[in-house]
């Protein structure tokens, strides 16, 4: 019982700048839900909004069959994990996570009980006594959870947790996360600018921009089927290469002109959906980097060779990027370290069409 | 506060109906009442017992003796006609510049022999040259006084055993003037120190190494880098002991009582004099309203600073 | 000893151990600098000391070095600590300094948290105008506020102090807990608020313990003001009974008889040490709290 249903929210400041445009969203029980998106895009004010931290404009909030818009904070029954943590600096462990037990009168020993069960959850029993000052930034962020967990509330709500923390500790605690979800499958409400945060911690991501929402859906889902240029674009790393194109028709064949010299047949199955749009002037071919790798063997159907100048190479170690230039646009491609990709001298690319992405520019929606 | 409780309780009980009562914009506004009344003590005591009073003071200053008259600006000409006056105002601005600057002076110069000292031992060396900050001033005053006394005077004991003259501490006008000074820059120095050593502190190791590594001298550093990034406290401390020295009252009351002959009264010592010990309350008022205009000019500049600053911390 | 050993072995790299040698020079300079400043600085309470151990007669035989006590005695302190006179000053600023200290403290605390977060319309002018406020000396007032507390009939009377006294020190003790609260990260009150505490709970359980540090300098500046201040008890307390510390020292033991130095010097001693000892244990505090405001930025 402790869905959230948010209902065309509508966030506006003074002097009319409007943060969060009517945004409808529904998260199932027991979910965990991302909010991703560049900064500014109105993540942070949606969960604030569900937070109770700021107030709704307009639209209704509902958490657990009940609308909380007029709901001050302390009752809507939530728990939220801050960036900066917001350990009290004078408590020790077990107080700032005792804290909100002993506002809300619980006893003495459900206290001990529960913090004692979070605590051995998350591993800082031995911690209980120390004062924040003395913790490290991964403890810190635990003891930062313990405090949600012990409240047992209907929702958690995390606001980018771990941009805080060094790239590999932020690993750590992604799983961290996602162990703790497993064993205690609270609601679960998670912003954050991180793509890759967001795919591997979601059961579903909301890709916000502008304070609208692009798309909503599974990581793989938003992986493979972007709706607009946009999540195409956030959403995988290298980003997605966009290059300007034209979509010719020949002998009842289509073909994607990059450039007087370049062209690729578009695949057979794809030939009825992008017909319309043949000779349109303001489209753009997307195409992720993994899917333009070194030639090896025979091309599958949908894959193409193509020579391309390699302008620079960058050894990764597992791969190696390349990146080059078509018709002054640049754009990469994901290939074996074994290809002998050098930089300033020829290579033959393959392009797998299988995966590409036509794009409306003028509309930036996925055709 | 029955209606409080009773939002309060509900939140425990998590019957979802009487919940609705609080909204957060009726909460809202409640809180704005709330932040409203706990600033009230203090609007309450600065518009009473300061703001009132300053407006207070203009309407006494324009009465005549018995207060039951209005005569104008008629004690303020008879001040500014008076040559004891006209010694007041010479002595108060003499006072308050030469003071001030001796204590930035000194101030500047501990501040940098103690930040040359690192860690323990600054702290004791601070603690103390903090001691004439620390004492009340009207006890360390009548130590100074006690110290220039003219027939048992410790100060001239020694200078007699080095071979000097001894000399009349507070028995001559520029003689007692510049004790005055002596004993105000003796006490406020030590501030200034603080002010300055955490200025110091507040620069930025690197900018230094960076210039020698320029090929700046110490003096260099000095004049391109330290005053620089101290200027902001370095203007704002002087313009706040500006302030209050200007408006001293303690150390002239206690050491000579304007003495001899009025040439050490300040606006403060005269006022009170005139005012209090006289009972020409309007009078009074004048002189000490005399002080308003540059109080005024010295408060703004600050504030300008001030809300200048604040405003760069917020953005 | 090594780098003079380095330079005597390797003339023509003179230089290497320059900057060294330089910042010792500059450290020994400075403690020798520093300690003429702290002779000189001390010299009043030195003197102030060794005054009190002197009895009457030593004073007046007026022979060889003043400096010293040859002859320390505690009857100053001893004739102050039975006098009638002395014991009544002593009280009076004591209940007179605890009570504006925590009026002070009080109304200043309030208006803080009011001002830095529960912002409202005006909060910012507020914040100004006390600011302002604080640069208004007392000896402005001082004369239109003795017909304001004459006619309040508190002429005369100690209470006077616990009414004008807070004028000087809240203005910037809020100044200091403003500054202080501030710098409490919102995210902190926005935990609590989801914890389920109130504005009040906010306060006492949050901001109050993790300010302590700033409410320990302002309880020193309020503390300092309500034990030393000096013109509003001369100019509105005229007899004895009613007199604190400051102006009972500096006016009724001062009867024109030279030979009673000891016994004011003595009283100078014991007023001037609540604040020496405050100051000795919390002084770190006090600075940093004077000095925050000034240096952020």
């Amino acid at each position: 019982m402790s869905q959230v249903s948010i209902r065309k929210i509508v966030k506006s400041y003074e002097g009319d700048v409007q943060a969060v445009k009517g945004i409808d969203l529904e998260i199932e029980d027991h979910e965990f839900v991302v909010l991703v998106g560049p900064s500014g895009c109105g993540k942070s004010t949606t969960l604030r909004m569900i937070a109770g931290l700021e107030e709704i404009t307009s639209g209704e909030i509902w958490i657990g069959g009940e609308v909380v818009n007029d709901v001050p904070p302390r009752d809507r029954d939530i728990a939220m994990v801050f960036q900066n943590y917001a350990l009290y600096p004078h408590m020790s462990v077990f107080e700032n996570m005792a804290f909100g037990l002993k506002l809300r009168k619980f006893s003495k020993d459900e206290i001990k009980r529960r913090v004692d069960e979070a605590a051995t959850m998350l591993d800082i029993k031995m911690l209980l006594d120390r004062k924040p000052k003395a913790l490290s930034g991964g403890q810190r962020q635990r003891v930062a959870m313990g405090r949600a967990i012990v409240r047992n509330p209907k929702v958690f709500l995390f606001d980018e947790p771990l941009s805080n923390l060094d790239a590999k500790l932020r690993v750590q605690m992604r799983t961290e996360i996602k162990k703790v979800h497993q064993l205690v499958p609270t609601t679960t409400v998670y912003v954050t600018h991180d793509q890759v945060e967001a795919m591997t911690l979601a059961d579903r991501v909301v890709v916000m921009n502008h304070g609208v929402i692009e798309q909503v859906g599974a990581p793989q889902e938003l992986y493979h089927n972007p709706q607009t240029r946009f999540v195409a674009g956030f959403i995988g790393s290298p980003a997605m290469n966009f290059l300007p194109c034209r979509l010719e028709e020949a002998a009842g064949a289509l073909r994607i002109r990059l450039s007087d010299k370049l062209a690729f047949p578009v695949p057979e199955n794809r030939t009825a959906r992008y017909r319309p749009h043949v000779g349109k002037s303001s489209l753009v071919l997307g195409l992720r980097p993994e899917h333009i790798t070194e030639t090896k063997r025979h091309p599958e159907p949908g894959q193409h060779d193509f020579d391309m100048m390699i302008d620079v190479v960058e050894p990764m170690g597992m791969e190696t990027l390349v990146y080059f230039t078509i018709q002054g646009v640049e754009a990469s491609g994901r290939v074996n370290p074994n290809a002998g990709a050098v930089a300033m001298q020829s290579m033959t690319l393959r392009a797998d069409l299988n995966n590409m992405h036509l794009i409306d520019d003028t509309t930036g929606k996925v055709l | 506060m029955a209606d409080g409780t009773m939002v309060m309780g509900s939140g425990a009980a998590t019957s979802p109906a009487p919940r609705r009562v609080g909204s957060l914009k009726k909460l809202g506004r409640r809180r704005a009442t709330t932040a409203l009344l706990l600033c009230a003590p203090l609007i309450l005591l600065v518009i009473s017992l300061k703001i009132y009073p300053t407006f207070y003071a203009v309407f006494l200053s324009l009465l005549d003796r018995k207060m039951n008259e209005f005569v104008g600006l008629d004690n303020y000409i008879f001040l500014l006609s008076r040559p004891s006056f006209q010694l007041v105002i010479f002595q108060s601005c003499l006072f308050a510049l030469t003071a001030v600057m001796l204590k930035a002076l000194i101030g500047f110069i501990l501040a940098h022999l103690m930040h040359n000292i690192r860690g323990r031992n600054q702290r004791i060396w601070r603690g103390l040259l903090l001691v004439p900050w620390v004492i009340p001033l009207s006890l360390s005053t009548l130590t100074w006084w006690w110290l220039f006394d003219p027939s048992y005077s410790a100060l001239n004991w020694t200078l007699e055993w080095l071979g000097f003259d001894p000399i009349p501490f507070l028995g001559t006008t520029w003689n007692a003037r510049i004790a005055v000074i002596a004993v105000n820059t003796w006490f406020g120095a030590p501030f200034f120190m603080i002010m300055y050593l955490a200025a110091l502190k507040s620069v930025p190791e690197q900018l230094y190494e960076a210039a020698a590594i320029d090929g700046a001298s110490a003096w260099q550093k000095l004049i391109y880098i330290t005053l620089p990034m101290m200027r902001n406290i370095i203007l704002i401390t002087v313009l706040y002991s500006l302030i209050v020295t200007f408006a001293d009252f303690d150390i002239v009351r206690i050491l000579t009582n304007g003495g001899p002959q009025d040439s050490t009264h300040l606006f403060a010592t005269y006022a009170f004099t005139v005012g209090i010990q006289s009972g020409n309350i309007p009078r009074g008022a004048s002189v000490s309203l005399f002080m308003l205009p540059v109080l005024a000019t010295l408060a703004f500049f600050v504030l300008r600073d001030v809300l200048k600053r604040s405003k760069e911390i917020s953005t | 000893m090594t780098s003079t050993a380095t330079m005597a072995g390797a003339p023509p790299r003179k230089k290497v151990g320059s900057l060294e040698r330089q910042n010792r020079w500059a450290l020994r300079g400075s403690y020798a600098a520093l300690s003429v400043f702290v002779v000189i600085f001390l010299v009043p309470p030195f003197y102030m000391i060794m005054t009190s151990l002197k009895s009457s007669a030593e004073i007046s035989a007026q022979q060889g070095n003043p400096w010293i006590a040859r002859d320390p005695t505690l009857e100053n302190f001893a004739y102050l600590v039975s006098n009638d006179q002395f014991q009544r000053y002593f009280f009076n600023s004591v209940w007179v300094t605890a009570l504006v200290v925590i009026l002070s403290m009080t109304i200043a605390i309030l208006a803080a948290f009011s001002l830095s977060r529960m912002g409202f319309k005006g909060s910012q002018v507020i914040s100004t105008g006390v600011f302002l406020t604080y640069l208004v000396p007392p000896s402005l007032l001082f004369i239109p506020l003795f017909q304001i507390v004459g006619s309040l009939g508190l002429i005369n009377n100690t209470w006077v102090l616990v009414l004008l006294f807070p004028t000087l020190a809240v203005p910037f003790c809020t100044w200091i807990m403003i500054g202080y609260f501030s710098s409490i990260p919102r995210e902190l009150d926005e935990a609590a608020l989801i914890d389920g505490a109130s504005y009040p709970q906010i306060l006492l359980k949050i901001f109050i313990p993790v300010a302590l540090p700033g409410i320990i300098a302002a309880t020193i500046f309020a503390f300092t003001v309500g034990w030393g201040a000096f013109l509003y008890p001369l100019a509105y307390l005229y007899s004895a009974d009613q007199a604190v510390l400051t102006v009972g020292i500096v006016r009724e033991l001062i009867r024109g008889d030279v030979f009673a130095w000891g016994t004011i010097m003595a009283a100078c001693v014991m007023g001037a040490a609540p604040p020496i000892i405050i100051y000795t244990f919390l002084m770190d505090y006090y600075v940093a709290g004077l000095t925050a405001g000034a240096t952020k930025g």
